[in-house]
């Protein structure tokens, strides 16, 4: 304990030792490190300006509302009152609808490419899937409005009302429209994809020979070798890849407010439209002219942020537990 | 900028490292450059305030011929101002800069004075005209915008009659299928399907939704109780697509949608439109004529002294289509620059005449000819028309 503890820590001490000793030496350092350490400063000093700017602009709308701001769902810009719950639902129940559609087909993606996939595949396909990822999101919107809305309205929700015969599951209930929770949910699984397959690929890469080669050599599989073996190894790397894409989703905005269908309600149907709070500050921020409605939309904001902030924390506690994986 | 970077090529760094006072002289460098285009920026901004106090006295053509005038607000005229800034500029050379904000956005640039002229889809209220920090704003309408009620129902020879009861009724959630009884009276000898309809409405806040609400206020006691009027309303039912392309698509796609949008996407995506029941009970279609007319009819009412706040949704007259407003753009009454006060009059004045000829074919209405006199009455009243020499 002590030793290991000691060894860390010998070549850590080193380093401010011959950096002291340089900067005796030289003027030019010392303008070097206090320079460096200036643009280092002004990342978190932005990010606390952001938070502080935010929270304060948002403070009128939380005072007003109280909790009650998070928790109510009547937005009536017209009587200024202003509930954000279906907003935070919304926000919520998509990206989780993202992620169950977005992570098998990532793992999967993943598992194919760095298991199964001939040398001369593995690359281009891992192009066209990192790709996704460059898209512009107000095209992928376009693309949901004009595409997805109508197979989802033509298709596949009476497919499920119908031939499933689910059409008094509340999940599937109501008239389909077609914008709707579903419609952002598929729309945010495509966007996230390429970022949880790449952060898969990368950690099962680095899963060692050693543990494929073992669960071979005991008569395991192909299949079973990676369901046994490399998938629990790199399982929590990941879960690390699924919360990154969790916290992309949770801040899109143009593709969703383009497909959601922006309505103010919580409503158990997937079918039905609903709102995320990214949508409504995109929507009503341009126009809102009381007061009360601009900092309820600044109150929107800072509980994005902090939802934001949590998740991603999340994240990189979650890859810098795995150990060793470098995350993009 | 490319000065201290160009002493720091590779081959000098090591030099610099070792001969500290080389750096300091980069860091002096640094320190020139940015005085310096402080300084350049200094004398811009000193520029342009200067240029009104400078040029007051006569010769004005020439001294605007480089300053450009600032403004901000609507996005709903935006097609139709952008050509008219474009025109007055390959015409007269002044150039007008204007950003499609908003209109709420607009008035708050205008009222801390940031811009020079403001535009808003709504009249701006008396809590925001007593927030001004220029002092009194006045309202110049510049043309009419239309609303029209568009709807996707298959099969139909003839374009449904709506009254404004109805429409109230129908985007409120209390008539849900084409077939309620109250459509069917009001559209003998057309066969209505028994079909869910859908609302479609803005998501964001709009003009067009204030308008569209201005005028269900108008014309439907409950519908002002609740939701009432506004750019962002707490709707009933349906719903939110983001902006008129957004709705127009929905509608389009949806069969059963109804939604209201701007003229103009009406008719480049070819979605059939409803004719709405006027105050004198006559059902006329979305048209830019009979939009002007609705604006002649309310400002026949208009007494001498108005201010231009005024809504022309459902005016009177036969022909008068009942969903339609101004649009305004904002001026400052005394605008301490005289040289701006003059060029905004002058190009105001220019948008009355040549300017309106753009509005049709933009699918805006023009303003009635009776309007345009006393508008520009009006302008000649805060800055006197120039001598027609010296134009």
């Amino acid at each position: 304990m002590t030793d290991s503890a000691a060894a860390s820590r010998t070549p850590v001490s080193q380093t401010p030792v011959s950096s002291r000793r340089i900067e005796g030496s030289s003027a030019g350092d010392r303008v070097y490190r206090w320079t460096t350490a200036g643009f280092a400063m002004v990342v978190p000093i932005l990010l606390c300006l952001i938070a502080w700017e935010v929270f304060a602009a948002g403070w009128p709308a939380l005072a007003k509302f109280g909790v009650g701001f998070f928790t109510t769902s009547d937005w009536d810009p017209v009587a200024g009152n202003f509930g954000a719950a279906p907003a935070v639902f919304g926000t919520l129940v998509s990206s989780l609808l993202a992620l169950i559609i977005a992570t098998p087909l990532a793992v999967g993606v993943a598992i194919f490419l760095s298991e199964f996939a001939p040398r001369p595949l593995r690359q281009p396909v891992a192009f066209f899937v990192d790709l996704l990822a460059a898209i512009p999101s107000v095209v992928y919107g376009l693309w949901g409005i004009l595409v997805l809305v109508p197979i989802l309205r033509s298709t596949v929700m009476p497919f499920i009302k119908n031939t499933l015969h689910l059409e008094n599951f509340p999940l599937f209930s109501g008239p389909a429209y077609g914008p709707s929770m579903l419609a952002a949910g598929c729309i945010l699984a495509i966007m996230i994809l390429p970022y949880i397959a790449a952060v898969t690929r990368e950690v099962l890469m680095a899963v060692p020979r050693s543990q494929r080669e073992a669960a071979l050599a005991l008569g395991a599989t192909r299949w079973e070798m990676i369901w046994a073996a490399v998938l629990p190894y790199a399982r929590s790397g990941i879960i690390g890849g699924v919360i990154l894409g969790l916290g992309r989703a949770l801040g899109e905005t143009m593709a969703v407010t383009m497909v959601i269908g922006n309505r103010h309600e919580i409503s158990a149907s997937l079918f039905a439209p609903g709102y995320t709070m990214a949508s409504v500050i995109a929507n009503e921020f341009t126009e809102a002219t009381s007061d009360l409605h601009i900092a309820s939309l600044m109150a929107v904001g800072a509980g994005l942020f902090i939802v934001t902030i949590v998740v991603n924390a999340i994240a990189r506690w979650l890859v810098w537990r795995t150990g060793g994986v470098k995350t993009a | 900028m490319t000065v201290p970077g160009r002493l720091h090529s590779v081959a000098s760094i090591r030099q610099d490292l070792m001969f500290p006072t080389h750096l300091e002289s980069a860091v002096k460098l640094w320190h020139l450059a940015i005085a310096f285009a402080a300084a350049a920026a200094a004398s811009c901004t000193s520029k342009t305030a200067r240029s009104g106090s400078d040029t007051t006295g006569g010769g004005t053509r020439t001294a605007s011929g480089g300053s450009a005038l600032t403004g901000a607000g609507a996005t709903f005229p935006f097609p139709i101002y952008d050509r008219w800034f474009h025109e007055y500029a390959a015409k007269t050379g002044i150039k007008i800069n204007y950003q499609p904000i908003g209109s709420g956005g607009g008035i708050k640039q205008l009222s801390e004075q940031t811009v020079d002229f403001g535009a808003s889809d709504a009249p701006m209220t008396d809590a925001e005209m007593a927030g001004a920090k220029g002092g009194p704003i006045m309202h110049f309408p510049t043309v009419v915008g239309v609303v029209a009620v568009a709807y996707n129902l298959a099969g139909l020879a003839q374009p449904i009659r709506l009254s404004g009861a109805a429409v109230a009724d129908i985007f409120a959630g209390r008539i849900t299928k084409w077939n309620d009884s109250r459509l069917v009276a009001l559209n003998p000898g057309v066969t209505l399907p028994n079909a869910d309809i859908l609302v479609v409405h803005r998501s964001e806040a709009s003009g067009t939704t204030y308008v569209f609400s201005d005028y269900l206020s108008a014309v439907s006691p409950r519908w002002k109780a609740s939701p009432g009027r506004g750019k962002e309303l707490s709707w009933p039912t349906g719903l939110g697509a983001k902006g008129n392309d957004g709705v127009t698509a929905q509608i389009k796609q949806t069969p059963g949608a109804v939604g209201y949008v701007e003229l103009a996407y009406v008719k480049q995506n070819g979605l059939a439109t409803a004719l709405i029941q006027n105050s004198a009970g006559q059902f006329v279609a979305p048209a830019a004529s009979a939009a002007t007319a609705a604006a002649e009819g309310a400002v026949a009412k208009l007494p001498a002294n108005t201010d231009y706040r005024v809504s022309i949704v459902n005016s009177p007259g036969a022909q008068t289509y009942p969903i339609a407003s101004f649009t305004w753009l904002l001026l400052y009454r005394n605008e301490p620059d005289t040289v701006k006060a003059r060029e905004l009059v002058d190009f105001v004045r220019w948008a009355y005449t040549d300017g309106q000829k753009d509005a049709e074919s933009l699918d805006y209405a023009p303003l009635p000819k009776s309007l345009v006199s006393r508008l520009t009455a009006r302008l000649d009243s805060i800055v006197p028309r120039r001598p027609a020499a010296a134009r």
